[in-house]
């Protein structure tokens, strides 16, 4: 493992551990605060969807998220090994109409979009899902 | 470690809830057993402030979604109060001042309250 990958295990505590990954990293990319702070939630979303979802809070389960510079680009991949998911499955929030369905999630995904640049899903069913985020560094 | 807590203070029966920290999906549970205490004392009328909160995830903002139907159905709502900017633009994006008041100041909050019961 080197600077640029941090490994976790599926628990929420590590959130923290997380965000102060990506902060560092991204500071270090030549981020202003207000971009590290947007990438930072949108890492934050992601990892909370996979221990959600991909592992359904098992708390075993491995993350291994990695950073890549590349072309003025800060790129995020977070692999995991758990259920895939597919994001298209994922409408865009409405709040008025998740209110009336008592619904409390689905708007994760909708912040990494925002946030972020690109967004994008790989699912190999029964072995990994990886969804890499990226952000241009200007 | 914890690195959000929350504080529960009356006034005029108008219950306040202070933030503090990072909300997440690690502390967001703690903030609802907050709400589901102050339901099952029957206690409606509720102003959150999130003048020391520094960071909100998607997971704290779904507490809010939990709360506030049975909230309202029970004639008491949740008010919002001295968020940083940063806080209320992911509010903003998810269409909450759709469903929420959101305020600068605690005392706006309280007398909407106060003046919403004498109607």
């Amino acid at each position: 493992m080197n600077d640029n990958t941090l490994i976790i295990i599926s628990r929420t505590e590590n959130l923290s551990k997380v965000r102060d990954f990506i902060n560092y990293q991204a500071l270090n990319a030549g981020f202003n605060s207000g971009d590290v702070q947007d990438i930072i939630l949108a890492v934050d979303e992601a990892v909370t969807n996979i221990i959600k979802h991909s592992y359904s809070f098992d708390p075993e389960g491995e993350i291994r998220i990695e950073i890549e510079i590349k072309d003025d680009e800060f790129i995020i991949t977070i692999t995991d090994k758990g259920k895939s998911f597919n994001p298209a499955s994922v409408p865009e929030p409405d709040i008025r109409k998740y209110q009336k369905e008592h619904r409390v999630g689905g708007f994760g995904l909708y912040l990494m979009k925002k946030f972020m640049d690109d967004v994008s899903y790989t699912s190999i069913p029964d072995n990994y899902n990886k969804v890499t985020l990226k952000k241009k560094i200007h | 470690m914890s690195d959000f807590n929350c504080s529960i203070v009356e006034h005029n029966k108008i219950q306040i809830i202070k933030l503090k920290g990072y909300l997440d999906a690690h502390t967001a549970p703690m903030l609802e057993e907050n709400f589901t205490e102050l339901i099952s004392k029957n206690k409606f009328n509720i102003v959150v402030n999130f003048k020391d909160l520094n960071y909100i995830s998607s997971a704290g903002l779904g507490v809010f979604m939990a709360y506030i139907e049975k909230i309202r159905e029970n004639k008491g709502d949740i008010k919002l109060t001295e968020m940083n900017e940063k806080v209320y633009n992911i509010f903003d994006l998810l269409g909450f001042p759709l469903l929420y008041e959101i305020f600068d100041k605690d005392e706006q909050a309280i007398s909407k309250f106060l003046g919403n019961k004498s109607e």
